[in-house]
């Protein structure tokens, strides 16, 4: 995930317009979704927070790759690990393999979709893994304030004083590099690694958002009735920071499944054979000079999931705003 | 100046927990660090290994002694079957291609992106407006390393028209030097333009609603003065910031970058460290590279301390 070191006293992704408890701080709040790179919106329609013709085609093609990657076991394809020598680096529609063979004379097609499961477990699992550690002390920081606060936002900004990629690549360079290294093992230390990456960036929107919900008059009224602590944190509190986090979540989902490529670049990604997105394009790499339709493919696969999950960020936070000027 | 203070202690804290973070990473290795460091190794090989790094020790000694070192510049060897080679001479030779390439990177990205970014502002809306939008939407999903391979091989390879790897140094041959540069600078740079254009232009947007702007036309002066002189100078600190925020996100395409490259930079060495399995190498990287990003970061909140009037004379 990117790593916004910004003051999050700033209004995030549509938080309510009201007087802000926190005393003014050094740094002039700077829109975190801005400075992260969730820019603005694009099209007429995703600006009113409806979808549009691009909302409704980027929710195609996630649900595409979803359902391919679910189905890829049942799906009358080859298997991702056969080796047919004839179509080894040859080009899109050789012998009926319809995006070509890879450097071994592995089917592309079949790569690509076997590809998706594992990007896309690693991009969901671990932004999960981010939006419920990091959402639950997002939500306990911004809440009971004080010494908790200053606690957990300084362990948020801790650890976003590292580069996040430099700091997943160590995690996993450290605890799933070595020479015995499983694949299992290599799959839950990448989720895990990728997933304390996104915790702080997720926490700190959280908390943002918490803290001026809290200041509204049914959370008052909430705890006028004498409802708990933890009722109203999540039952009040919470369903109205959701779509801040998720629209968050979505941008972080594109975020890591292009970290994941990164990290397989770099050797440490989605252990071989196994194929995901980016060691189908580490592979790829070597050959690029006699067959760049290795690489190009599964760019493209990536570059269209990270437009939809960027463009699909940006429609639930516009309609999160609009939801926030009509009350 | 009570504002610098507070950066200060807060650094302090940061650098502490960063270095102890990268110090206990060796003790951190799963199963006995040794082998994994020089599995090729004699057992006297081993023993002096563990003697040298002090493994024995307990952790709070490991710490004080890293940091001591790290220091002196002291940050290990680079072992390998025909010896050891001191990290620091390494180090030396890479951290200047790297840090030469990130500021082409960001140079480029603010060159092209300021201009972008003023003039979607003013004329918001008009299709030429909608058009850059668009544009820097989609370079936003554009996975750097992708648009790198992308880059070598159309530009590189198909049209020849520059070298796809390899790294000449300014003062060996300058133009040489760019050619080599440009494709790498030009991979890091598109995702930056998309996002420094995209918040100069909300930025100014709401600049140029308030009354100072209103004033500075009614006194005639000329839009592109009003727009470069007026408007732009309160977003310049804006731009600041995430400007140093994003070196962060810069770094860790820099290192995949530069292997897709071959230059010879600190990425480049962090990935034969892993490749080598240096763990002591890759240590000392990972700790320059933090503590270089911290130490940018605190240099970037003072200067906009110093440079924003509104915090220079609060509680003044």
């Amino acid at each position: 995930m990117p790593e916004p070191k910004v003051d999050v006293t700033a209004d995030v992704g549509g938080a309510p317009e009201l007087p802000s408890l926190t005393p003014i701080t050094t740094v002039q709040p700077v829109d975190l979704v801005r400075a992260e790179g969730g820019v603005p919106l694009t099209g007429a329609a995703a600006r009113r927070g409806k979808l549009g013709v691009m909302g409704i085609l980027s929710i195609s093609w996630l649900v595409l790759i979803v359902a391919l990657a679910v189905l890829a076991p049942v799906l009358p394809i080859e298997d991702p690990n056969k080796i047919i020598a004839s179509i080894a680096r040859q080009p899109p529609g050789t012998d009926g393999h319809i995006l070509g063979g890879d450097v071994l004379g592995r089917d592309m097609l079949s790569r690509l979709i076997w590809g998706a499961r594992a990007s896309l477990l690693i991009g969901t699992l671990s932004v999960l893994l981010g939006l419920v550690l990091g959402g639950l002390l997002g939500l306990v920081a911004g809440y009971f304030r004080g010494r908790w606060d200053n606690i957990l936002t300084g362990g948020f900004d801790i650890l976003l004083s590292f580069p996040q990629l430099i700091l997943a690549l160590t995690l996993v360079t450290v605890f799933a590099s070595g020479a015995g290294t499983t694949y299992g093992v290599r799959m839950s230390v990448l989720i895990l690694a990728l997933g304390v990456v996104s915790i702080p960036v997720l926490g700190r929107i959280t908390r943002a958002n918490t803290l001026s919900w809290c200041q509204r008059e049914f959370v008052l009224a909430a705890r006028a009735l004498g409802a708990k602590q933890r009722e109203i944190m999540f039952k009040e509190v919470l369903p109205n920071v959701l779509p801040a986090m998720f629209s968050i979540a979505l941008l972080g989902v594109a975020v890591v499944i292009v970290a994941e490529g990164g990290l397989s670049l770099l050797g440490v990604g989605t252990p071989l054979p196994t194929p995901s997105w980016g060691n189908i394009i580490a592979e790829g790499r070597s050959e690029l000079r006699n067959a760049p339709h290795i690489v190009i493919e599964p760019t493209i696969v990536i570059f269209l999931t990270v437009f939809a999950l960027n463009y699909l960020g940006d429609v639930v936070r516009a309609r999160f705003d609009v939801r926030e000027s009509a009350l | 100046m009570r504002a610098v203070l507070r950066q200060a202690v807060h650094l302090v804290v940061v650098l502490f927990c960063v270095t102890l973070f990268v110090a206990l990473l060796t003790s951190m290795l799963p199963g006995d660090p040794v082998n994994a460091i020089a599995g090729f190794g004699t057992d006297a090989q081993k023993e002096q290994i563990r003697d040298r790094l002090g493994l024995d020790d307990p952790l709070p000694v490991q710490y004080v002694r890293w940091v001591g070192d790290f220091v002196r510049g002291d940050l290990g060897d680079y072992w390998s079957v025909t010896g050891a080679r001191p990290v620091m001479d390494r180090v030396r030779e890479a951290l200047p291609v790297s840090l030469q390439l990130m500021l082409y990177a960001q140079v480029l990205a603010l060159v092209v992106a300021i201009p972008l970014g003023v003039a979607t502002a003013y004329r918001a809306g008009s299709r030429f407006d909608r058009a850059s939008n668009a544009t820097a939407f989609g370079m936003l999903a554009i996975p750097n390393f992708a648009l790198a391979l992308v880059l070598a091989y159309y530009v590189g390879v198909q049209a020849g028209w520059l070298p796809v790897s390899g790294y000449v140094s300014p003062s060996e041959d300058l133009i040489e030097h760019f050619r080599r540069m440009a494709m790498p600078a030009i991979a890091l740079a598109v995702g930056q333009i998309a996002v420094y254009m995209r918040l100069l232009r909300s930025d100014m947007i709401a600049t140029l609603q308030e009354d100072f702007i209103t004033m500075a036309k009614a006194k005639g002066i000329s839009p592109r003065r009003v727009l470069w002189r007026h408007a732009l100078r309160p977003s310049s600190l804006t731009l600041l910031t995430v400007a140093g925020l994003n070196v962060g996100t810069l770094i860790g395409s820099t290192v995949v970058v530069e292997v897709i490259f071959s230059l010879p930079g600190l990425g480049s060495l962090l990935f034969e460290a892993i490749t080598a399995r240096q763990y002591i190498a890759f240590q000392s990287l990972v700790a320059i590279i933090a503590i270089g990003y911290v130490l940018l970061n605190f240099m970037v909140d003072v200067l906009y301390a110093v440079l924003d009037p509104r915090i220079r004379h609060a509680r003044a």
